[in-house]
């Protein structure tokens, strides 16, 4: 178990994580001690979450599709996250597609930090991130991701998100969310300018068939901000709008 | 299940495998056994397909049934039983509750040089019982127990019972799941809510806000709520696994399990629940019941109208129905997700009575929580494992010592001077009575402890008033420590954020540690630990040499369960010296209830009954609630000590101790 956590972590991010681990009690006191009772284990479990497989009419611009997912694997402390978003334009090609492997790390009774890679396949040019983020549930049962990135030409970039599932009843669940996108540096060729980039807020209606199985119905707005926005009209772009959506929740 | 002529056989085949394992060690004084050949008993545990809920399911059976045979003992013989595992992983069988060489306790890596039972080989157990009672057995690899790897054991006295009965009838109660265990676990992992179909919504929030009678009940409703959404926690969450079907002997409540009598009969009930995950809250309506043994030990016989039986506890109970009619008898599981429920009538075959609607389903108070509002992180439960030294020590001081008993002369403060006692420790005054106290003078206390005062009954107190007293005011006492020693996380109550000045006693709302609120109509009575009064206590009263802080512990976002903030598979072993006398003081950090477990050796919970403290083998430690149990360490070698919620095992509740009979400094790594 210990060798599995330790490639585990080795595989996602060296050096990094690595200094992490060694400085965490729990892990120096399993290597002291070789008395661990045989038959001890860890149960290790994985899960899959599709928050978003969607298609959204644009009430004043495009029709979009949108998927969000994410799945781990992994013990109590140690987990491997992979993490994908992405969006197609009007004509179905693929306008966004981004690619997250990180190893994350439970810290504190609700929150995970993780670190990794992260690779944008679209828009072009394709590009690759190191990424450091901190996930978890936030007072008020709020979930929480914020991570910040540094690209492969040294930008500087942060993406926060937050969530809310408000039990109307057993099975069905009103999820507002926001997230928002900001950068240090201006990167023109990927059309994104300094600050805030962009905010995207939805008001997503499921309803649980199972927990593995919800579809659901959401209106959602997005909007370019500042030089972002500026980029995208010079592209002839929407700079965003109202959409509304149907779409299913996956859990496995 | 027992044939003479084949075990005979059988015992001639396996002459050679008995003579691998030497017969019982020394420390265990074998009883005169009367006859020359050990009875032999054969388990053969296999793969099965079961249906119990109308659908065909995978599910593991001993000798083809579930539960497994019934094992009937007798008190004084020795017994061998071949586990034959034609199973195709690894297993093993655990004799729960009996006092037995550790090599025969049947826990892999644990019990001393038992590495479990591999497929398609047999093992045999060999051991005396030195015991009688209600028993039982079970898996201790994984979770086959939830898969079918369970029965029951019942121990013949070897001199009559101090009560008489006429029929006799084993009630072993248990909760089946269509899904297989690790899809179980695997669901609680994505999702500790999963199953939980019964959290608050807004729908209950307007419910709730329209039958409040004014603005401040209503306020009361809507900070309440915000409260809990603060401390991230849910306090509908009473039982972790939803979709049971709880089961009597294999018996649906439709299957109608029926238990015939003849009126005026006295009829023996011994409940075991084998229930993975499930409390129950048991009554017959129309009938009292007269709880006679606790965990296969007799008690001082005492009725009731209700009790409530954790995971792995025993209880017998005699009934006595006076006319001939059809009664029910209804364990309810305690987060009201189902029955168990079988018939005591006159005959077979009748249809079950229909079932009453559920009680009201229980919600989790922030007194429940130990009056601990919010984690902040880091002070609810123990997210990340800390360093835990074994056998974590506590100074003692103090310890056991009963107030009731002092002479204390009415009005005089130099009986009971306090005052004297810098950092005076209360912590294992469970059980205490003040009743008697008059006079009392706390006023001047320093370094005051009040750690784990489980059942004090400050009720019947007279001139104690606190209220007036100066420095009565629990947050200005200083150095007062009300948690865990060293680790300084507090389970109990936090009195420094609560003004308690001109705060009675009487008016705390601490849930009593040992009371079960199952529910019940007023005035009906309900079992606690504070009512079994062992009638032939095993130990006589001394003091611990040791108080060993047991801090139950886990994180219930990622389901995983720990002691002391350490998981099975980064804790070391509690070790206990051959001999002594440990006091484990548990500390229930988490929001749901533990029925902790200790093989090889009796608990006895301190709950004020003195020497006649009742001998357990399981205590069920209520969410936020501290109790004091001794342990007599008097079996050596490793025994599993763990939570019998399985899950709450599997994911981590658990620790081997090991009893050794060189005396080392707990402090030497």
């Amino acid at each position: 178990m210990k060798t599995k956590s330790i490639l585990a972590a080795a595989a996602s991010l060296g050096v990094l994580t690595l200094g992490v681990l060694q400085a965490t009690p729990a892990q120096a006191q399993a290597m002291q001690h070789s008395t661990e009772p045989p038959f001890s284990h860890e149960v290790f479990t994985g899960a899959v979450l599709f928050e978003k497989l969607e298609y959204g009419w644009g009430l004043d611009g495009p029709n979009i599709g949108r998927w969000d997912g994410q799945a781990w694997y992994g013990g109590d402390v140690n987990r491997v996250w992979l993490k994908t978003e992405g969006e197609t334009s009007r004509n179905g090609t693929v306008e966004g597609a981004e690619v997250q492997l990180l190893y994350s790390r439970l810290l504190g009774y609700y929150w995970d930090f993780q670190a990794g890679i992260r690779y944008d396949i679209r828009p072009r040019p394709d590009r690759f991130y190191g990424v450091i983020g901190l996930q978890g549930l936030a007072p008020g049962m709020f979930e929480v991701d914020v991570q910040g990135f540094v690209s492969e030409k040294g930008d500087l970039s942060a993406r926060a998100e937050v969530s809310y599932d408000a039990y109307i009843t057993q099975r069905l669940v009103l999820q507002p969310n926001v997230e928002v996108n900001l950068a240090l540096q201006k990167v023109p060729e990927l059309g994104v300018g300094s600050g805030f980039n962009d905010v995207e807020a939805g008001l997503r209606l499921r309803y649980e068939f199972t927990r593995e199985v919800s579809p659901y119905i959401g209106v959602s707005y997005e909007r370019k901000l500042g030089d972002t926005a500026r980029y995208a009209r010079n592209e002839g772009e929407d700079v965003g709008g109202w959409a509304f959506l149907t779409g299913i929740r996956l859990f496995f | 299940m027992t044939n003479d002529k084949l075990s005979r056989r059988q015992a001639l085949g396996l002459g050679v495998a008995a003579l691998a394992f030497p017969a019982a060690p020394a420390a265990l004084a074998q009883p005169a056994v009367g006859r020359a050949m050990p009875r032999e008993f054969n388990l053969t545990l296999s793969h099965v397909t079961a249906n119990i809920t109308g659908r065909r399911r995978p599910a593991m059976a001993i000798n083809g049934q579930i539960p497994g045979p019934a094992l009937r003992f007798r008190e004084g013989e020795e017994v061998v039983i071949n586990v034959a595992n034609r199973l195709r992983e690894h297993t093993s069988i655990h004799w729960h509750g009996l006092i037995l060489p550790s090599g025969q306790d049947g826990v892999p890596g644990i019990s001393d040089g038992f590495q479990g039972i591999d497929a398609g080989s047999t093992h045999q157990y060999r051991f005396p019982l030195v015991q009688a009672g209600t028993y039982w057995y079970h898996s201790h690899s994984g979770l086959q127990e939830q898969s079918g790897i369970y029965g029951s054991i019942v121990i013949d006295p070897a001199t009559p019972e101090p009560f008489g009965y006429d029929r006799d009838y084993i009630i072993q109660l248990s909760d089946w799941t269509d899904e297989t265990p690790s899809h179980v676990i695997a669901n609680l992992k994505r999702d500790p809510g999963y199953y939980n179909y019964n959290k608050r919504t807004l729908a209950s929030l307007v419910g709730e806000l329209r039958r409040a009678p004014d603005g401040a009940a209503r306020s009361a409703i809507v900070s309440d709520r915000i409260m809990w959404g603060d401390m991230r926690m849910d306090p509908t969450d009473i039982e972790d696994v939803g979709g049971y079907t709880y089961l009597v002997n294999g018996h649906t409540p439709a299957q109608n399990f029926t238990a015939v009598f003849r009126p005026g009969e006295t009829v023996r009930l011994r409940f075991i629940n084998s229930g993975a995950m499930s409390h129950f809250d048991v009554r017959v309506p129309g009938l009292e019941m007269t709880v006679v043994q606790a965990h296969g030990n007799n008690v001082r016989p005492v009725t009731v109208d209700e009790f409530r039986i954790a995971p792995a506890e025993t209880f017998d109970v005699l009934v006595r129905p006076r006319d001939g009619r059809q009664y029910q008898v209804l364990a309810e599981s305690m987060g009201r997700q189902g029955f168990a429920q079988f018939s005591l009538a006159t005959q077979e075959g009748l249809p079950a009575l229909p079932l009453p609607p559920h009680r009201p389903r229980p919600v989790l108070t922030m007194a429940d929580m130990g009056m601990n509002y919010g984690p902040k992180g880091l002070d609810r439960g123990t997210p990340m494992p800390e360093v835990d030294a074994p056998g974590h020590v506590a100074p003692m001081d103090m310890g056991g010592m009963d107030h009731s008993a002092m002479p204390m002369p009415a009005g005089g403060s130099q009986g009971m001077q306090h005052g004297a006692a810098g950092g005076m420790n209360h912590g294992s005054m469970a059980g205490m009575d003040h009743s008697s106290m008059a006079g009392m003078d706390h006023s001047a206390m320093p370094g005051m402890n009040h750690a784990a005062m489980s059942g004090m009954d400050h009720s019947g107190m007279q001139g104690m008033d606190h209220s007036s007293m100066a420095g009565m005011n629990h947050g200005n006492m200083p150095g007062m420590n009300h948690g865990a020693a060293g680790a300084g996380a507090m389970a109990g109550m936090d009195h420094g954020a609560m003004g308690h000045g001109g705060m009675g006693h009487g008016g705390m709302a601490m849930p009593d540690p040992l009371v079960n609120d199952v529910g019940a109509p007023p005035g009906a009575r309900v079992l606690s630990y504070r009512d079994l009064r062992a009638a032939r206590p095993l130990y006589p009263v001394r003091e611990p040499t040791r108080i060993i802080e047991i801090r139950l512990t886990g994180n219930m976002e990622r389901y995983f369960w720990s002691i002391n903030g350490n998981s099975f598979s980064q804790a070391q072993p509690i070790q206990l010296h051959l001999g002594e006398r440990a006091r484990f003081r548990f500390v229930n950090e988490t929001m749901m209830n533990h029925p902790m477990h200790l093989h090889g050796m009796w608990m006895m919970p301190q709950v004020g009954n003195g020497a006649e403290n009742p001998l357990l083998h399981t205590v069920n430690i209520k969410p936020g609630s501290t109790v004091d149990v001794d342990i007599e360490a008097d079996a050596p070698g490793g025994w599993a000590f763990h939570c019998h919620m399985l899950y709450h095992m599997e994911t981590g509740m658990m620790r081997k101790v090991s009893v050794v009979s060189a005396p080392r400094t707990a402090a030497a790594r």
